[in-house]
């Protein structure tokens, strides 16, 4: 029981499926989309080998509209479950893709376990500083005086969470941040990331033009950062701190894991082996 | 050493008719069960777990059979704590009515454990001189006390310690040859190292002199050739079972009294080629596995009761997407943290109805920690089957219990995932005759699909058409429903007008007042479900059948089962419950006394 080969130099639609997305038009999670099927077809990669797992939300819609293996769980999970498939097949490219409100809020405990835990994921966030799906309510990333919702008439109040510093303090290898407005720069982002052995974070700024018009104007606040990449945490740190949360590129790097980290398996055992522990030893 | 009032004796063989002082003993008197019952009792820091482990593998190695439970203070580690032993000629799952040797090695905190140790008249109480005298709580049982200086005796021998001089005199006194009694003890003790070996061979042999002089030995006669036998205990037996139906990655998070499971779990996976991971929390654990599964991993998570609540949305997207998990759930005193070290089978009703949506799943309960073995095993095989959820419940009396058991016998099922093989029409959910539908899982080519928590179409495609929505909820009961599970769902056992129904832990009290029950007069059948849900309804009818007197009896404050079966309409009109509440354990002479008084 073969399959066939895998086809030479598949093209992105190739990574696509023909389902279509339920975003609204203009919404940037159709450039991230996109910038995913171009970086899995840059990358070369088998589409059986490919697994996107995503929780809930209008972002987390994403992996039924590609053509790789997928797995739309529940609010706030993706990344615990991806942790588990990634686990149990390290061979498999996975990706996780969500949204602020799934990844901040009810996943937040998970997002600071999994940047601790260091598996070889890459994570992508499209934050829209919204929840879409339920007809926008304020996340933990809208800024605390939007007054948009009306279940926050007055706003949250709430400092803005800051994913990536966040990122950095749990332990995260790779943290990133994209726009969806550069698909260009995003996809190269994503195959960093990607081939990045260990857990690396893309923060996507992607805008919900249905309930946060104004962040049409990301197209002339986005910035690339202005240093290069640090692996310095000291670093990163004060320039995810100081800056204005809207720039652009790879924000810190550290040294890939090493690859001993886990120490030597020990003995292989059978489950008879394992059973037989159990007999009582004959007195006569 | 100083004997009061009566020379030592051990209780006689018990045999039917034999009368005893108080109104309960006459009734529950009736059975012709060789066994004896022993406790030791202590406060942190004793040693009374370490006794009652070479106790058990003594006896082991003598060729008897023998169930160790064990309770503890509500503190879970450093308190004061008791083991509770039953030998017997013949395999034991439950816990006697009294216990005949009380064995304290001091009294501290007793009075939170004097409910746990019931004690007859003629009860022997053997205690420390150096630590105080018998409380009041134990006033019923002071005729028969043996009083031994523990202590200075273990003063004699350096690093010596005076649970070791109790052991040899139990020993002793429990007719268990020196010999075997050190052996045991030396390989029990071998990790601590030879200073503490020598020093506790010393103990031993001192406490073994110190016994009063002609004591009875012990009432079992243990086999010539004993026939294979095994120890364990029901965390283990569960783990067991597990890694032999073929769970190869687990995640869990710790809590009582699971975690002895997990931590048995996890060198041993590895060695297995699998893994353990520890998760943040129970809500990351369910998902953990469920992606793991996904990966094609058969997977397991252990907990308890609050862990289970907080898996529930998990469980019921491994429902929806089809993807076969494991969650063994070892129950403790419920709600809330309720009586985390102590038993109950209260998680009943969260286990069949905890999921939202209409979710059907496989509830399973182990009846004894042999069985946990089988259980766990084809909880895992019947959920590769069926590609569903298989929640399997046992509680803190069987999970941290010891017991020397013949070996566990294996599920028939092969229990293998049907996997995808139509690589160019693949439908991830089509329909077909038995409702289970061929998984691909990542890399096969061909095959890729979207699992999803969302109702879907055969493709796995969201949708909220009514159509898809009522196709998919039948597809997913009927592949339950239309299994056959063949003999499998439950133990039954004699024959008679009086019926006992059933689950769990409780199974074996239950069986041996069934045994009671017929030896004196009153033909009872015992039926304990190992498949609580969903129930062969045609089967459990016919095993119920031409009964008279039905008594379903389950530990819950309650009585979930009895109302899970009378949502099935499958009791007759009068069967009667008796449902009660831990952390006591459910003891045989309670349930004859409850059908005695019915009768």
């Amino acid at each position: 029981m073969h399959g066939p080969p895998p086809l030479p130099s598949l093209k992105p639609k190739d990574y696509k499926s023909d389902v279509k997305p339920v975003w609204c038009a203009g919404c940037g999670h159709f450039a991230v989309l996109s910038a995913i099927t171009k970086a899995l077809a840059q990358l070369a990669l088998p589409r059986e080998q490919v697994a996107v797992v995503s929780g809930i939300g209008c972002s987390s819609r994403l992996p039924a509209y590609t053509h790789v293996y997928g797995f739309h769980g529940i609010h706030g999970r993706a990344l615990p479950l991806a942790s588990g498939l990634k686990a149990a097949r390290p061979e498999l490219t996975v990706l996780v893709a969500g949204g602020d409100g799934d990844g901040f809020s009810i996943g937040g405990n998970h997002f600071i376990h999994a940047c601790r835990r260091n598996l070889d994921l890459t994570y992508i966030v499209m934050d829209n500083q919204v929840y879409g799906m339920t007809k926008g309510q304020a996340s933990p990333t809208t800024p605390p005086d939007w007054t948009g919702s009306r279940l926050t008439p007055h706003g949250t109040g709430l400092p803005g969470f800051n994913p990536a510093a966040i990122a950095l303090a749990a332990g995260a290898g790779f943290i990133a941040r994209g726009f969806s407005g550069d698909p260009g720069g995003l996809t190269e982002l994503l195959i960093q990331g990607i081939e990045y052995p260990g857990f690396a974070f893309i923060h996507v700024l992607s805008p919900c033009i249905t309930y946060h018009p104004e962040q049409r104007a990301w197209k002339q606040t986005v910035h690339e950062q202005s240093g290069a990449t640090t692996a310095d945490p000291l670093l990163a740190a004060q320039h995810l701190q100081q800056g204005d949360q809207l720039a652009t590129g790879v924000l810190f790097r550290a040294p890939p894991p090493a690859g001993s980290a886990t120490p030597a398996r020990r003995q292989p055992i059978t489950t008879d082996q394992l059973a037989a522990r159990f007999v009582v030893p004959d007195q006569n | 050493m100083k004997i009061e009032k009566q020379p030592v004796t051990l209780p006689p063989e018990r045999s039917a008719g034999r009368r005893r002082e108080s109104p309960v003993d006459r009734k529950t008197d009736l059975t012709a069960t060789r066994s004896l019952s022993v406790s030791i009792i202590g406060s942190g820091g004793t040693g009374v777990v370490t006794c009652g482990k070479i106790l058990l593998e003594s006896i082991a190695r003598m060729g008897l059979y023998a169930l160790l439970a064990r309770s503890s203070g509500p503190q879970i580690r450093g308190g004061e704590s008791a083991i509770m032993l039953r030998l017997a000629e013949q395999p034991v799952e439950n816990l006697d009515d009294r216990f005949d040797l009380l064995l304290a090695l001091d009294w501290l905190h007793v009075d939170r454990f004097a409910d746990e140790l019931p004690v007859g008249a003629d009860t022997i109480i053997l205690h420390d001189s150096d630590r105080g005298d018998i409380p009041p709580c134990f006033d019923g049982a002071t005729q028969r006390r043996i009083a031994t200086p523990l202590t200075r005796l273990a003063e004699a021998t350096e690093n010596g310690r005076a649970n070791m001089v109790g052991l040899g005199l139990l020993g002793q006194l429990l007719g268990i040859p020196l010999e075997t009694l050190c052996t045991a003890a030396c390989d029990l003790l071998k990790p601590k190292g030879e200073t503490i070996v020598g020093a506790g061979l010393r103990c031993i042999e001192q406490g073994y002199a110190a016994a009063p002089p002609a004591p009875r030995p012990l009432p079992l006669s243990a086999p010539v050739v004993p026939p294979k036998r095994w120890n364990i205990s029901g965390n283990e037996a569960c783990g067991l079972g597990a890694l032999q139906g073929g769970i190869r990655f687990v995640a869990a998070y710790p809590i009582t009294p699971a975690s002895e499971l997990l931590e048995w779990l996890a060198p041993n996976l590895e060695r297995l080629g699998g893994e353990l991971v520890q998760a943040e929390d129970e809500l990351a654990s369910v998902n953990m596995i469920i992606g793991a599964s996904f990966g094609g991993i058969p997977a397991l998570t252990a907990t308890s009761g609050p862990g289970l609540s907080l898996m529930m949305e998990g469980l019921g997207l491994a429902v929806a997407s089809e993807t076969p998990i494991v969650v063994s759930n070892v129950m403790r005193g419920g709600p809330s943290t309720g009586i985390p070290t102590k038993s109950e089978q209260s998680d009943l009703n969260l286990a069949l109805y905890g999921l939202h949506g209409d979710a059907p799943h496989l509830v399973l309960a182990a009846l004894s920690i042999r069985d946990s073995v089988f259980t766990t095993e084809w909880a895992v095989k019947l959920a590769e089957t069926l590609q569903t959820v298989a929640i399997v419940l046992t509680d803190q009396f069987l999970g941290q219990a010891r017991a020397v058991i013949d070996p566990p016998r294996a599920p028939g099922l092969k229990g293998s995932r049907k996997r995808a093989v139509d690589r160019t029409h693949y439908q991830r959910y089509t329909l077909t005759d038995d409702a289970v539908s061929p998984m691909a899982i990542p890399g096969d080519a061909g095959c890729m699909f979207t699992a999803d928590g969302l109702e879907h179409d055969q493709r796995g495609t969201p949708s909220a058409t009514a159509a898809d929505h009522q196709q998919q909820l039948d597809k997913r009961r009927d592949k339950l429903t239309g299994f056959d599970y063949g003999d499998d769902w439950a133990e039954i056992g004699g024959a008679g007008a009086i019926c006992l129904i059933t689950w769990g832990s409780a199974s074996g009290a239950v069986r041996e007042a069934a045994e009671r029950l017929t030896r004196s007069g009153h033909p009872t059948r015992s039926v304990a479900l190992r498949l609580l849900s969903p129930i062969p309804e045609a089967a459990f009818r016919a095993a119920i059948a031409d009964a008279s007197h039905l008594l379903v009896v389950e530990q819950n404050h309650g009585g979930q089962f009895y109302d899970h079966l009378n949502a099935r309409k499958l009791l007759p009109p009068g069967a009667g419950s008796l449902a009660r509440p831990g952390p006591l354990p459910l003891r045989p002479g309670e349930i004859v006394n409850r059908v005695m008084q019915g009768a």
